[in-house]
């Protein structure tokens, strides 16, 4: 393969055409229509990303009566206190700005007779999303940015401490990019595939995150100093078995109940000490678990009773968002036989992800979306510090981070790449290829995916895990790093799975890095310390953080909570929990949305 | 299983510099064979978003899931309309079920919710 070289130069560099780039593309444009804007996709912009099926919601979208405070307060109670109240305010206060404007480019949401949207929950907003990504995809497109379609990046480009472009290589003919920018954002997505997936073999793919994303973001970041934000809280979807797809269309849209197999609505029942029916997103998830270890699992969602008309209408939300699941519900409805009654959708937990958009963990940014690194911004997915934001609230962080890159553009003449870094890279990205080591990509991904899987909480160990299993989790890890060099392609594709693999990698010392230092159970399952089976409010009402030290290891940096005038009720502590300090202990209020 | 292109009918796009699917696959997964005809690299790296089923102007493309899950039989296939989505669901025993979706534009929707 001969590697030919691009060359290109712009004032704003976005890395990811998802839902935040393409959002980012377009704002860029219209507040300067003067400025050079690129966006580095690895797919095709039309397809590409987490909403490449679509999706039949909006789950952050300030519906009637709710305010940036009140989502404040969802969220702090969701994540049990560890949030960032800035970052979260300035994105809700976005939201529903953006998500007009995208209805305005053609995205149809049904309103009420009022004009306002249709609501799921409180922050959730029904929507005909099946074309959501091309309708951005062409709206960046007709923006007048250059849309690099087909070009993974690999690495941020650097000069005396600055970000000043990036690197990457085209997955189709194995071109090498090398883009020189005033400022860059990244907006790449969360990470999947870090941990052995639900399905097995050639079902592996069929998961709830786009398989795509592959943390190379993250892992830009990592390697460029760019500091990390709780990674261990990992994001784990309680889902409809098999299909993997989001719940929230038949819990939220058709109410149903959560039941076990004697068919008892057990978050009533047995965990009223969690919050009951109100209880968070994560403790569904626990509540399941905990229902199986008792003998009374597995657990459904029961669609008894639903009128089939409105399970029609379902189906079709499906059809928008998850067609696997369509699929699936259309095959038990033919066994239920015409007219009869539908059985109950059984639901289970997915692999872990580390994902900012639904979770915690990503670049620990400032309000203008500002990573450490100058030059460096970060929004969607890839951000940290705001969970709950999912697609409407990565258009919002796209916004302010636009906003504040150009009100901040350097002037002048555009940054030169230096040469050394530039044939570094290239070495780095092609090593597979020039050098072929003995071993496919997927080897190593499936090794990568068995020591997460058993060392560092997945599936098959419960989501727990505890000191011992996570330095067993951190040497293989560590002795797989060292193997990286045994990488090996034969074609731009199979190089891309290869820099997948390199930078999942990254992505997974510095989670193990983050749950290593969390001696405390703050969010079940998603973060489950077998060893500190309680909250620890005393020591832990904290983000932990990293950065890449100079001895080439992840250096944890504590942070603490600075909470703003919101008064939030964090749940209780659970029973036997040591209490060092007061704790408001009322029972939670708000419902949790399972989305 | 996964994802099928029936031969017969894919006209590769005619004379588009790129045929749909292969520009759509949010993993660069469908390809032209030597044959001109459309097909998946590898079904293993599918994630199911049926982007290529509902893009594909002959609708020569269809999905069903993989047989290690507990779907057999059941198969999907779309066409993206201008402003709808329509999608046929055939059943194990051959019945087929369609549906159509809302994909662009403003109320009033049909079907309604």
């Amino acid at each position: 393969m001969s590697i030919d070289h691009v060359e290109l130069a712009c004032d704003l560099l976005i890395i990811g055409g998802g839902a935040a780039g393409c959002v980012a593309a377009v704002e860029a444009r219209e507040l300067d229509p003067s400025l050079r804007v690129v966006v580095m996709e690895k797919a095709h912009v039309y397809r590409s990303g987490c909403l490449a099926a679509g999706i039949s919601a909006l789950n952050a979208y300030l519906t009637v009566g709710e305010t940036p405070e009140s989502f404040l307060r969802y969220a702090v109670r969701e994540t049990v206190g560890v949030v960032r109240d800035d970052l979260t305010l300035s994105m809700a206060r976005e939201l529903n700005a953006q998500v007009e404007r995208v209805e305005d480019w053609g995205l149809p949401i049904p309103r009420d007779e009022m004009g306002a949207p249709l609501k799921r929950g409180r922050a959730s907003i029904k929507i005909f999303g099946e074309r959501i990504k091309p309708i951005l995809g062409k709206r960046a497109e007709a923006s007048g940015a250059t849309i690099l379609n087909r070009v993974n990046a690999t690495g941020l480009a650097m000069r005396d401490g600055r970000v000043v472009g990036a690197y990457g290589f085209n997955v189709r003919d194995g071109r090498f990019y090398q883009v020189s920018a005033k400022a860059v954002l990244v907006c790449t997505g969360g990470t999947a595939g870090l941990y052995r997936p639900s399905n097995p073999g050639v079902a592996a793919h069929r998961m709830w995150y786009s398989p795509f994303n592959t943390g190379a973001g993250f892992a830009m970041g990592i390697r460029a100093g760019a500091e990390m934000t709780s990674f261990e809280f990992r994001f784990i979807p309680l889902r409809i078995k098999d299909a993997m797809a989001p719940t929230g269309e038949i819990a939220q849209w058709l109410g149903a109940q959560q039941i076990n197999a004697r068919g008892e609505a057990y978050l009533e029942k047995y965990y009223e000490h969690l919050g009951g029916k109100r209880m968070l997103t994560q403790d569904r998830l626990y509540a399941t678990l905990m229902e199986y270890r008792a003998g009374r699992g597995p657990c459904y969602l029961d669609l008894r009773g639903v009128n089939p008309r409105k399970l029609e209408g379902t189906i079709a939300a499906y059809l928008s968002m998850a067609p696997s699941s369509a699929m699936i519900m259309s095959d038990e409805a033919y066994y239920a036989g015409h007219g009869g009654e539908m059985a109950p959708v059984e639901i289970t937990g997915g692999e872990p992800h580390v994902v900012g958009g639904h979770g915690l963990s990503g670049y620990w940014i400032d309000t203008a979306r500002r990573s450490n690194v100058p030059g460096l911004y970060a929004a969607g997915d890839v951000a940290g510090g705001v969970p709950k934001k999912y697609a409407s609230g990565a258009w919002a962080e796209a916004v302010l981070a636009v906003r504040a890159m150009i009100e901040e553009l350097p002037q002048g003449e555009l940054p030169q790449l230096l040469e050394a870094d530039v044939a570094r890279e290239r070495e780095r990205v092609y090593a597979p290829i020039a050098q072929p080591g003995p071993v496919p990509a997927r080897e190593l991904e499936e090794r990568l995916q068995k020591i997460m899987d058993e060392y560092a909480g997945g599936i098959s160990v419960q989501y727990g895990y505890a000191e011992g299993t996570l330095r067993l989790a951190k040497l293989h890890v560590e002795r797989l790093r060292g193997e990286l060099d045994a990488l090996g392609a034969k074609t731009p594709y199979e190089l891309m799975h290869c820099h997948e693999v390199i930078d999942r990698v990254e992505v997974a010392r510095t989670l193990i890095a983050h749950m290593l230092h969390r001696r405390e159970t703050r969010w079940h399952c998603y973060q489950e310390r077998l060893d500190y089976p309680q909250r620890d409010d005393e020591h832990f009402m904290i983000f932990v953080n990293s950065v890449l030290g100079p001895d080439g290891q992840p250096h944890i940096i504590e942070r603490p909570v600075q909470r703003m005038s919101v008064d939030v009720v964090l749940p209780p502590l659970s029973d036997g929990a040591v209490i060092r300090k007061p704790l408001i202990s009322s029972p939670p209020t708000g419902s949790s949305e399972d989305v | 299983m996964g994802i099928h292109v029936e031969e017969s009918v894919c006209n590769r796009c005619g004379t588009a510099d790129e045929p749909m699917c292969v520009r759509d696959c949010p993993g660069d997964l469908m390809f032209i064979q030597e044959n001109g005809k459309a097909a998946i690299t590898d079904n293993r790296e599918c994630w199911d978003c049926a982007a290529c089923v509902k893009v594909c102007p002959t609708q020569a493309i269809s999905m069903q899931l993989p047989a290690s899950l507990v779907v057999r039989g059941v198969t999907l296939k779309g066409r993206a309309l201008k402003h709808k989505t329509t999608w046929a669901i055939q059943l194990r025993d051959g019945e087929v079920h369609t549906y159509d979706t809302p994909s662009t534009g403003k109320p009033p929707f049909t079907p309604s919710l």
